[in-house]
């Protein structure tokens, strides 16, 4: 059994529209094992969902997805037709979303939407398919289980509805889940126990997580690896304790300065932010991406963007060298 | 489930006590039924005796409170103008409209539906198209014309099938077309619009993601919520085809229960009409009472508050 379960190399995906192009994922790389969590962190319209979906092969039919290598556990998911991509989704690979309220089907009781997963990839009775919903069920923490099989989704809360997600990505004991931002339209408190549950869950099944999120608290708390995208590109990507620690792609330093630190940011100091939008996506970028936004822009940033790597395997693409010149 | 099926019951109860109420009375305040019934040259003292004879100088209550326990016994008096059994006269005519109407909203539905979910998959593609034209120039063909132009086409030109007549199953093709035809185009909009609407929903990403087929995620996860309004509509237009299809009965020569309101509207046939008025009355409210029930099954946010 090969460690490392998923390996990404200048993954790009394409979407036509009107105009021209809109290239919103510009050739990103990276690799998981199994039992690691990476977090992929960025702000909307940054491509972290859809490199998600890409790696699921659920982009839409229009969308052009394109890699130099895209292999999940040694099998390359460019090559394999479409059966065979369906049989490795909600079996080997699973995927929870960010809309709890409704990624639910409202016609179906939570149990059938459970056990489907199963009957698709398994041969199971159904009742063999129920008591294994059930016992998932009781693992992400959803009392009197057996009573919400007989549920429709519109009975639950949001909270529950994404215990039901992750049980459901569970069905089928996946090697990696992908969570596209699972905690963002719950509120804080149940964001906490569902973060706590998908790392004993990662833990206890040596799961491979990707966790995509806007939300550096998140980050903090579970990432072992962090990949900063910003405008379809990874600008950085290192251990958490590299980026935590020593951010140093200017964006990064950005984002760090907009969360409040426990200690440290006293009562009524206003929090950073960073000026500016995201470029448009549409057409080629020459140069630097966060250039309008950088306050260390200068005229090198409009050529073309050097891969830096500093200790440790902490890798930044700018053209200053943030990390050995100590600028800041 | 069963708490609703109970209210839906009762509610359509109450409607089809409204309606008879409306039935009977609109008949009465349309002018003397007895002068109706006797004719221009009749004397007054004919009147009389027919007002007596029928019972018309009897308090409205008390008519009323008569006529419906007779209809609720399935008779509905004479036919003024056949002089028969209002209840075996209509009997005899509703096969007829009967076997067209579920023959046509059949063919409404097994063509529409499909094509509305492929027009949905595919937007702008030559099926969503060609399902628009269909749909557009159905809107536009006045029945009787398309009625014609098949009879033209398939009786005269082809002599494939007879023109008109209810004697044989060949005979109910080019009516079940034409009726079936004049529901399609609502049914196929629908159906795409509402299919469009949730393909796009997060619960299908769900599903694709579960590693369900193309067909399982179109025809389980998708049909079935975008289906809900479609089967309201279809129980509606069941109604009206079963009491509206005068035009086509009339065009093919199909004598059913439409085709009998409107010979007995025109005769001042009042029994008749009002049994006719009770019963497509009817039709509306055990079809509009069915889709209710189809829809709490196939939704259950309907049926389990």
């Amino acid at each position: 059994m090969a460690d490392t379960i998923l390996t990404v190399e200048d993954l790009t995906v394409d979407i036509p529209i009107g105009a021209g192009t809109l290239h919103a994922v510009r050739g990103i790389s990276f690799d998981l094992k199994r039992g690691e969590t990476l977090c992929i962190v960025g702000e909307s319209g940054s491509g972290k969902s859809l490199t998600s979906l890409a790696v699921m092969g659920l982009l839409g039919k229009r969308i052009k997805r394109d890699a130099a290598k895209l292999e999940f556990d040694g099998k390359d998911l460019a090559a394999i037709g479409p059966n065979e991509m369906r049989a490795l989704r909600g079996d080997r690979m699973a995927m929870i979303f960010q809309e709890p309220m409704t990624s639910l089907n409202p016609a179906y009781t939570i149990g059938d939407q459970l056990c489907e997963a199963l009957h698709l990839h398994r041969k199971v009775s159904k009742a063999g398919a129920e008591k294994h919903a059930v016992e998932l069920l009781g693992k992400v923490g959803i009392t009197a289980a057996e009573s919400r099989l007989k549920q429709y989704p519109h009975q639950l809360s949001g909270g529950l509805r994404q215990r039901v997600m992750i049980a459901m990505a569970l069905m089928c004991e996946p090697e990696l889940i992908i969570a596209d931002e699972p905690t963002t339209a719950l509120d804080v408190t149940i964001q906490a126990q569902i973060l706590r549950l998908l790392a004993d869950l990662k833990r206890e099944m040596n799961l491979a997580l990707i966790l995509v999120t806007h939300d550096l608290g998140v980050v903090a708390r579970i990432a072992d690896k962090v990949a900063v995208m910003y405008a379809g590109e990874i600008v950085e990507a290192g251990t958490a304790a590299q980026i935590f620690d020593n951010p140093a792609h200017p964006y990064t330093r950005g984002l760090m300065r907009c969360i409040p630190v426990p200690g440290k940011t006293k009562p009524g100091e206003p929090l950073g932010s960073i000026p500016g939008i995201v470029p448009s996506l549409v057409g080629g970028i020459e140069g630097c991406a966060f250039r309008e936004r950088c306050e260390l822009a200068t005229a090198a940033c409009r050529k073309t963007v050097p891969e830096r790597t500093a200790k440790g395997g902490h890798r930044y693409r700018c053209v200053h060298d943030i990390a050995s010149a100590k600028v800041a | 489930m069963l708490a609703f099926t109970l209210k839906r019951l009762g509610l359509a109860v109450l409607v089809t006590l409204t309606v008879s109420v409306i039935s009977f009375s609109l008949l009465h305040l349309s002018g003397n039924p007895a002068a109706a019934l006797a004719g221009e040259n009749a004397t007054p003292a004919d009147l009389e005796a027919i007002t007596r004879q029928y019972g018309f100088d009897r308090p409205l209550p008390v008519q009323y409170a008569d006529w419906l326990w007779n209809a609720l016994h399935g008779d509905f008096g004479q036919s003024y103008y056949f002089k028969l059994p209002v209840s075996s006269l209509i009997a005899d005519r509703l096969s007829v409209t009967m076997t067209l109407g579920v023959c046509a909203i059949c063919f409404a539905l097994f063509t529409a539906v499909p094509l509305g979910v492929a027009a949905a998959v595919r937007p702008n593609s030559i099926i969503d198209r060609t399902a628009l034209f269909l749909s557009v120039a159905g809107q536009a063909m006045p029945s009787f014309w398309f009625g014609l132009v098949l009879i033209v086409l398939f009786s005269i030109k082809m002599r494939l099938l007879p023109p008109s007549g209810s004697a044989s199953w060949q005979h109910f093709i080019m009516p079940t077309i034409v009726l079936g035809y004049y529901a399609m185009p609502a049914i196929m909009r629908l159906t795409r619009a509402g299919m469009m609407e949730v393909l796009n929903a997060d619960y299908i990403r769900t599903a694709h993601a579960k590693g369900a087929g193309a067909g399982r995620v179109l025809f389980k996860h998708a049909l079935r919520n975008a289906i809900v309004p479609v089967v309201s509509l279809a129980a509606v237009q069941m109604g009206f085809m079963l009491g509206g299809s005068i035009v086509v009965e009339a065009i093919f020569a199909l004598h059913g229960a439409g085709y009998l309101a409107w010979e007995s509207i025109s005769r001042h046939d009042l029994p008749t009409v009002q049994a006719l008025i009770l019963i497509f009355s009817c039709f509306y409210i055990v079809f509009t009472f069915l889709s209710d029930l189809a829809n709490a099954w196939l939704d259950p946010r309907i049926r389990v508050g």
